[in-house]
C-alpha cells in the first residue's frame, strides 16, 4: 500500500496528476480499500476460529455456511409465498363452493395461516421498533421541553428519569405483559397483544435518553435567544415554537439517535424472551430447534440485526444532519 | 409439498362429492361455528398429527383455518388454552386431568382425541452410563440386554447419596407422562422418586426422594444435561436421539419397554369451547383422526414424508436424521447401537387415538401413588373424573361421520358399544397388571408409593 501511495506521490510531484486526483485516491484508500481489508481479515479470523470451535451442534458456522443459509432463508421465503398463494386460491374456491350450497353465507378471506419467513420477521421487527420509537418520541419530546423550561419540574422529574434509565428491558417485560393482558381485552383485537408487549417495552426503554437530551438542549439555549423572546414578549407557545424548538433541535435529534439504537437492542431481547414475532423470536426458535443448521441461521440473523441497526443509525444521522443548523453537533 | 397438490385437489373433489352424496346421512354435522383457530404445541415429534393435518390440508377440508404456534413450555401452553389465546393444544395426558381436578391451575379441559402411544425415553449422561454399565447383563455380541431396569442405576444413586451429592434428574412437567414414567421406572428398580404433598403446600415432589426430579422444558433437556445440572432425564423425541447425536448422553430405556403401548399426548380444548362450537369440535377431531391415520397408513409408509414436515423450523426443527431415527421404527441407544422398535411412535393402530377412560384412570392412580392426590378416593370418583375429561362420545361422532364419508373404515375404530375400558394390561416393566376398573386395588400393588389409607 505504501509503495502505491508513494508512487502516486511521485507522479503527482511531477505535476502529471493534480492535487485533486491525489485526494480522491487517498479518500478511496481510506474509505474503501482499508475497510475492505478489515472485513477480509475479520472473515479470515472468523473462519479460522470457526474451524476450531466444536459445539454439540457441530462446528461453529464459518462465513461460507452462513452465506449458504442466507440462500436457504430466501428460498424458504419464496416457497412460503407460493404456499400462501395456493392457500388463497383454495380458500376462494372453498368459499365459492360454500356460497353455492349455502347462499346465506358471507364469504370472508382469512389471512394466510402458514409460518412467518425470515423476511417477514425482519419486517415485523422493523414495524415494532418504529412504533415503539415513535410512541416514545411523542411522549419524550414534549416532556423533555417542559422539563428543560422549568427548573422546578426538572428537579421533580430528574430522579425518576435517572432511576428508570438503566433498567433492562427484561425487567420491564413481565410487568408489561401482565398489564397488557389485564387492560387490553377485546374480542377482535386490532393488533396482537404480543405486538403491544414488545412495542411498549421498547418505548419504556428508549424514552429516557430522549427526555434527558431534549431537556438539556432546551435548558442550554443561548440566553440571547431567550432575551430576544422576552423583549418581543412572545406568548409561551410561540416562544416554544419559534425559539425553543429550533434552538434545541440538534440535541433532540442526538437523543433520538441514541434512543433508536437502544430501541433496536431492546426489541431483539424482548422478542426473544416474550416469544413475540420478530427477529428475536427467530433466534430463539432456532436455538430451541437445535438442528445442525441452527447456528448458521442464528449467525445470519446476527448479521442482519447488526446491519439493520447500522442502517437505522445512519438514517437517523442523515435526518439529524438535514434538520440541524448546528452542523458540528451532528457528529457527536 | 408442491407435488401433492394435484392429489389434494382430487381428494378435495371427492370429499365435496361424498359430502353431497351423504348429506342426508349425517345432516347434523354443519359448518364450523368458528373457522379461524390457533393451536399450540411443544417441539416434540408427537405433535405430528397437528402438523400433518395442516400440511395435508385436512383442517382446510373441514373449513378450518388453523394457525399452529410453538409454545415455550407446558405451563405457557396450558395457560394459553385456559385464557383463550389458544383454541386447542397438544397436551400431556395428565394436564387436562390435573386441570379439571384442580391440581395446579383449575379449569375444565376435555380431550376428544388421544394423540399417540409411546414415544418417550429416559436418557442418562455419559458419566452415569459408564457407572451403570458394569451392572447390566451383556448379550453375546457385547451389547447390553434391553430393557435396562433401574436396578442398574440403584448403586450409582446410592453412591451419590453416600457422598452427599444430590442425584438430580429432569422431567418436563409435574403432571407429565414423563414424570410418571420416570417415577415408575425408578421405583420398579427400588429408587424412591419422592412424594408430593400439595395439602401442605409442597409441590416439589421430593419428599423422601433418592433421586430428585425437577422440571426442564423438553428442548432444553440436552443443554441442561450437558451443563451437568441434571444426570438424566425423561423426555419425548427427538430430545433423546439428540443426546446420542451430540454425544452427551445415552438413552437407557424407552417408555415402550416400561409400559408397552402407553397412552402419551392428548389434544386438549376447554369444555366451554366444545359446548360453544360443537361442529368445530367434531370437525377438528375429524381432521386429526385423518392425520393420525395417514401417519400409520401402509405400515408407516408416510413416515419419511412426516419426518420431512416435522424437521421444518416452524415445527420441531431438529435435523431430519435425528427425528427419523425414532419416527421410522428404530431407536438408537448407545451411539451405533440402533435397534428396531417398530412401535416406538404409534399414532393410529391399536386404536391409539381413542380416548379410553382407563388411560385417564392410570394417570390418576399415579397421581395418587405419588401424593399429588393427597387422600383416598373411591373407584367411582376415578371413573367420574375420567369421564369428565376424556370424551369418547365426541371422538365417536367424528369417527362415524368419517366412515359415512368413506374416509375411514368402521374397523379403524373401536366398536360403537365400547365401554371405555381397555382389557387389563400386563405389559409393564415390573409385570404388575393394570385393570382400569379397579384403581384402588392397583395402587396397593406397588411396593414404593402411597397406598389406600396412606396420607403424608
Amino acid at each position: 500500500m505504501t509503495t502505491t501511495t508513494s508512487f502516486i506521490g511521485k507522479i503527482s510531484d511531477t505535476g502529471m496528476l493534480s492535487a485533486n486526483v491525489k485526494k480522491i485516491i487517498s479518500d478511496f484508500t481510506r474509505w474503501v480499500v482499508v475497510p475492505a481489508i478489515g472485513v477480509l481479515v475479520f472473515m479470515l479470523l472468523w473462519s479460522a476460529a470457526a474451524q476450531n470451535i466444536d459445539t454439540s451442534l457441530g462446528k461453529f458456522p464459518g462465513p461460507a455456511a452462513v452465506w449458504e443459509q442466507f440462500g436457504t432463508l430466501y428460498d424458504e421465503h419464496v416457497t412460503e409465498r407460493q404456499k400462501a398463494a395456493d392457500f388463497y386460491e383454495r380458500q376462494e374456491q372453498r368459499n365459492a363452493e360454500r356460497v353455492a350450497k349455502d347462499p346465506g353465507y358471507e364469504p370472508k378471506i382469512r389471512a394466510y395461516t402458514g409460518k412467518e419467513t425470515f423476511l417477514d420477521q425482519i419486517v415485523t421487527s422493523l414495524i415494532t421498533v418504529m412504533s415503539g420509537f415513535l410512541l416514545a418520541v411523542a411522549i419524550a419530546v414534549p416532556l423533555g421541553i417542559a422539563v428543560g423550561l422549568s427548573k422546578t419540574l426538572n428537579a421533580a422529574v430528574n430522579p425518576i428519569v435517572q432511576i428508570f434509565k438503566p433498567v433492562s428491558p427484561l425487567a420491564w417485560l413481565p410487568l408489561v405483559t401482565m398489564v397488557v393482558s389485564a387492560l387490553y381485552v377485546s374480542p377482535d383485537p386490532m393488533v396482537a397483544k404480543s405486538f403491544l408487549n414488545s412495542m411498549i417495552t421498547v418505548t419504556l426503554c428508549c424514552l429516557w435518553p430522549m427526555v434527558i437530551n431534549t431537556s438539556v438542549g432546551v435548558a442550554s439555549i443561548d440566553s440571547d435567544l431567550v432575551n430576544v423572546s422576552k423583549v418581543l414578549r412572545l406568548p409561551a407557545l410561540t416562544h416554544v415554537r419559534k425559539i425553543v424548538l429550533p434552538a434545541s433541535i440538534p440535541m433532540i435529534f442526538t437523543g433520538m439517535r441514541l434512543s433508536l439504537g437502544v430501541a433496536w437492542m431492546v426489541l431483539i431481547a424482548a422478542e426473544m424472551l416474550a416469544q413475540n414475532p420478530g427477529l428475536g423470536k427467530f433466534v430463539w426458535d432456532e436455538f430451541q430447534n437445535g438442528s445442525s443448521d441452527s447456528l448458521a441461521r442464528i449467525m445470519a440473523a446476527v448479521l442482519v440485526i447488526g446491519f439493520i441497526g447500522f442502517l437505522l443509525d445512519r438514517g437517523m444521522l442523515q435526518i439529524q444532519r438535514f434538520v440541524s443548523w448546528d452542523k458540528s453537533s451532528a457528529d457527536r | 409439498m408442491k407435488w401433492l397438490r394435484p392429489f389434494k385437489h382430487a381428494l378435495m373433489a371427492t370429499v365435496v362429492g361424498a359430502g353431497l352424496g351423504t348429506a342426508a346421512a349425517h345432516a347434523e354435522l354443519g359448518y364450523p361455528e368458528k373457522e379461524e383457530l390457533k393451536f399450540g404445541f411443544i417441539k416434540l415429534t408427537d405433535m405430528a398429527p397437528i402438523a400433518v393435518a395442516y400440511e395435508q390440508g385436512y383442517f382446510e377440508d373441514e373449513g378450518l383455518y388453523v394457525t399452529i404456534e410453538a409454545q415455550a413450555n407446558w405451563k405457557v401452553l396450558l395457560d394459553g388454552v385456559i385464557d383463550g389465546r389458544l383454541d386447542g393444544a397438544h397436551m400431556l395426558a395428565g394436564q387436562p386431568i390435573a386441570a379439571t381436578m384442580g391440581f395446579g391451575t383449575k379449569a375444565h379441559i376435555i380431550t376428544p382425541f388421544s394423540m399417540d402411544l409411546n414415544g418417550n425415553g429416559i436418557t442418562v449422561s455419559n458419566e452415569i452410563w459408564d457407572q451403570m454399565k458394569p451392572n447390566i447383563p451383556k448379550m453375546d455380541d457385547g451389547r447390553p440386554v434391553h430393557p435396562i431396569k433401574a436396578d442398574a442405576l440403584k448403586p450409582v444413586v446410592e453412591k451419590y447419596k453416600a457422598e452427599g451429592k444430590p442425584f438430580n434428574m429432569g422431567m418436563v412437567f409435574p403432571v407429565s407422562t414423563h414424570n410418571y414414567e420416570l417415577r415408575y421406572w425408578l421405583a420398579a428398580g427400588g429408587i424412591h422418586p419422592g412424594y408430593y404433598a400439595p395439602h401442605k403446600g409442597d409441590t416439589s415432589g421430593q419428599i423422601d426422594a433418592d433421586a430428585l426430579l425437577s422440571v426442564t422444558p423438553p428442548p432444553q433437556m440436552p443443554a441442561t444435561l450437558e451443563a451437568g445440572t441434571i444426570y438424566g432425564y425423561c423426555v419425548g423425541e427427538p430430545w433423546n436421539q439428540q443426546a446420542v447425536f451430540k454425544g452427551i448422553g445415552v438413552p437407557v430405556v424407552t417408555d415402550y419397554e416400561i409400559w408397552k403401548n402407553n397412552p402419551e399426548k392428548v389434544f386438549g380444548i376447554t369444555a366451554e369451547f366444545a359446548e360453544k362450537y360443537p361442529n368445530t369440535t367434531i370437525r377438528l377431531t375429524r381432521a386429526l383422526i385423518r392425520a393420525a391415520k395417514w401417519l400409520d397408513e401402509n405400515n408407516n409408509a408416510n413416515r419419511p414424508a412426516a419426518v420431512k414436515i416435522l424437521s421444518q423450523p416452524n415445527y420441531v426443527g431438529a435435523d431430519y436424521d435425528v427425528i427419523a431415527n425414532s419416527m421410522t421404527g428404530t431407536f438408537e441407544y448407545e451411539k451405533g447401537d440402533k435397534r428396531a422398535v417398530p412401535d416406538f411412535n404409534v399414532f393410529f393402530r391399536y386404536f391409539a387415538t381413542y380416548p379410553y377412560y382407563s388411560d385417564a384412570i392410570w394417570y390418576l392412580t399415579q397421581m395418587r401413588r405419588w401424593g399429588q392426590i393427597p387422600e383416598d378416593k373411591s373407584d367411582q370418583w376415578y371413573k367420574d373424573l375420567a369421564a369428565q375429561v376424556y370424551r369418547p362420545d365426541l371422538y365417536m361422532a367424528a369417527a362415524q361421520s368419517l366412515v359415512a364419508d368413506g374416509l375411514a373404515k368402521a374397523s379403524d375404530f373401536p366398536a360403537a358399544d365400547e365401554d371405555g375400558f381397555r382389557e387389563p394390561q400386563t405389559h409393564f416393566i415390573d409385570d404388575i397388571v393394570y385393570d382400569g376398573t379397579k384403581p384402588n386395588d392397583y395402587i396397593n400393588k406397588f411396593s414404593i408409593g402411597l397406598k389406600a389409607g396412606d396420607k403424608l
